[in-house]
């Protein structure tokens, strides 16, 4: 993979103001993250891990600071146009999959397209993404019918269906057994090597970190050290 | 997001919660149904009551004496048979076809044993072309029956059902009236209408006979005069010309008319207005159920964005715009009240019939009228309803920040 930065951000920070307190979630937080690259981030509860994947995953906006995503300057756009960012540059992977239960796999993983305003071959589309992670044979499943790591696999493939600059997961094992855990976290680096798709994953579990090229580990807002 | 996808999630996310779309949609078809069924009662009303009006006759004027919109009028002087003839000058008033003058009231007839109060008309043979009245049998009133003050009688098929039981094969048979006998020599073909009392309990008898016998009148007064003009386009001029005769006539100042003239589109015009306003009277007690309906929908509706939070901050993360989610939250509202319009409309069809039923079944036949308006309303009104209530939950649900959705439990 070239060295073309996928992720850039310059002393990002995030304050929440609670009553007369701010706090500062994220105090400067400046780093790389190249196209193609398996990275984690890591860190205690309070740290700054999941303001710091809303940043990335354009779910929130900066105090300040500048986060550049894939060439585009998103710290200053608005709703809508973090909307847009959103459908097109990020795929989310949740613990909790996060699925429309009333509707089959198909459905759920056309949904970005639909936001995307794509009408033509979008079930052939979500059709091929449902078989790259393996469930060819359970497209009109409704989540229900499905197991955890098959639900996971929909996500990961509802991630993939607009092909995005980088996908976010945010503790894609942590609410799976061991084995399905296993078996997602072999389907996303499979993903990355075949696709060079650029991962980040939240996590927790140092066995899963252990697995990435790269750990972002943060204390207090700060990143800690940045290990290659 | 194209809006046929959005109408398919929409019916989806409803389906899904079947018991509680179901109960929803129950408020906004009751109150639909009552609109439209009340709508339908107030036209049936007007259409039936001003049909009944013009069955009484063709482009006719009443004339009676007094003037009840000015207290200043004194020394009323009463129409008598002078003015009537008056009235038919063709030179000063060229646009009345025909008069006839009458004398009124009700008075007790019996035949048998059997009796019914009836309205007694002291009428001339004019009376039959002006108002348009049709023998079942018989004969008219002749002029001879007025010169001679004969007790001869025309009764209405009210009062012939009433004291014989029949309404054929009655001429000859004797009625008595106030208790003076009278013969029958016809019987009056049917008119319907109920909104003044039945036309049909009616008997016509002599104008000289009821001035003499019943009502102790000189042969000179009259309690009314039913003029006819010659044709529909006449009937203003009709008035006009009535007007100046009687104002010479009587010797009044100006603006003092001791008469009033009111034409048969008078009476039409003022029973629009007093169904109108009893029509609007019944929408508006309606329209509030339809109301209460359209808060139940918002109720509904805030329960489901709550509940939906994280699917809503789902879609959000995935691309949804503001917009996206405000049609969808929107669409299923709308959906909501829609549905209900159209079975709302059905129920109100089913009401009105009903009610329609119940009239002929109780004696007073009354068509209850659904018009192309009152469902046009209707619907357009619900879905306005859902729209309008389903604003502020689906704003709601658009402005929640992705964050604080995905994070909600």
């Amino acid at each position: 993979m070239g060295e073309y930065p996928v992720i850039q951000t310059s002393n990002l920070k995030k304050i929440y103001k609670m009553g007369d307190v701010e706090v500062h979630a994220l105090d400067g937080v400046s780093f790389k993250v190249y196209k193609g690259e398996v990275v984690s981030i890591m860190g205690p509860s309070g740290s700054g891990k999941s303001t710091l994947m809303n940043l990335l995953g354009c779910l929130d906006r900066p105090t300040s600071g500048r986060y550049v995503l894939d060439g585009e300057e998103v710290s200053l756009l608005d709703d809508d146009q973090l909307a847009d960012i959103r459908n097109r540059k990020v795929g989310f992977v949740f613990q909790s999959f996060n699925l429309l239960t009333r509707q089959t796999a198909l459905a759920n993983v056309e949904l970005p397209m639909r936001y995307a305003g794509l009408v033509e071959d979008r079930k052939e589309r979500a059709k091929k993404a449902l078989e790259s992670v393996g469930l060819g044979d359970r497209i009109f499943h409704r989540p229900t019918e499905l197991s955890g790591g098959q639900q996971q696999r929909v996500a990961v493939a509802r991630a993939l269906v607009n092909n995005p600059a980088i996908l976010m997961a945010d503790e894609p094992t942590g609410n799976l057994d061991s084995k399905a855990g296993k078996e997602i976290m072999e389907l996303l680096l499979k993903l990355n090597r075949d696709r060079g798709t650029t991962l980040i994953i939240v996590t927790h579990d140092p066995n899963i970190a252990a697995q990435t090229q790269r750990v972002i580990r943060l204390r207090d807002g700060l990143i800690e050290e940045a290990v290659k | 997001m194209n809006l046929g996808q959005a109408v398919i999630e929409a019916l989806e996310s409803l389906y899904s919660n079947k018991l509680r779309s179901i109960l929803t949609i129950l408020g906004i078809i009751i109150g639909v149904g009552a609109v439209i069924a009340m709508l339908a009662v107030g036209e049936g009303a007007q259409s039936t009551i001003t049909g009944s009006i013009s069955g009484i006759g063709t482009n006719l004027l009443f004339v009676y004496s007094g003037n009840m919109s000015n207290s200043d009028v004194r020394n009323v002087k009463p129409i008598t048979m002078e003015d009537a003839d008056a009235l038919l000058d063709q030179y000063q008033a060229p646009s009345v076809e025909a008069i006839a003058p009458m004398v009124s009231g009700s008075l007790e007839v019996t035949a048998g044993g059997e009796k019914k109060v009836s309205t007694i008309n002291g009428v001339t043979p004019d009376y039959q072309s002006v108002r348009n009245a049709e023998l079942k049998e018989g004969t008219f009133i002749t002029e001879e029956n007025i010169l001679g003050r004969a007790s001869v009688a025309v009764v209405g098929v009210d009062v012939a059902t009433a004291l014989f039981d029949r309404t054929d094969g009655l001429i000859g048979e004797s009625i008595r009236i106030n208790g003076q006998p009278f013969r029958i020599i016809g019987v009056l073909k049917s008119k319907g209408g109920s909104s003044f009392g039945s036309q049909d309990n009616v008997v016509l008898i002599p104008l000289t006979t009821a001035q003499a016998r019943l009502f102790n009148k000189t042969s000179d007064d009259i309690d009314m005069l039913l003029v006819q003009a010659t044709s529909s386009e006449t009937v203003n001029s009709a008035s006009d010309e009535i007007a100046n005769i009687l104002r010479l006539r009587h010797r009044t100042k100006i603006g003092l008319d001791d008469f009033t003239i009111f034409s048969q589109q008078d009476f039409v015009s003022t029973a629009k207005t007093i169904t109108g306003v009893f029509t609007i009277f019944l929408g508006g007690i309606a329209a509030i159920s339809l109301l209460v309906g359209g808060i139940g929908i918002m109720n509904i509706m805030l329960v489901s964005v709550t509940e939906r939070t994280r699917e809503i901050g789902l879609r959000k993360a995935l691309g949804a715009r503001k917009r996206d989610i405000l049609i969808q939250f929107l669409t299923e509202s709308s959906l909501l009240s829609l549905l209900g319009g159209i079975i709302g409309i059905g129920l109100g069809w089913l009401i009105s019939f009903i009610v329609g039923k119940i009239a002929a079944a109780s004696g007073s036949p009354f068509n209850p009228l659904i018009t192309f308006n009152s469902i046009l309303l209707a619907t357009l009104f619900s879905t306005a309803v859902g729209l309008f209530f389903g604003l502020y939950p689906a704003n709601r649900a658009a402005n929640l920040e992705p964050v604080e959705a995905l994070r909600y439990e």
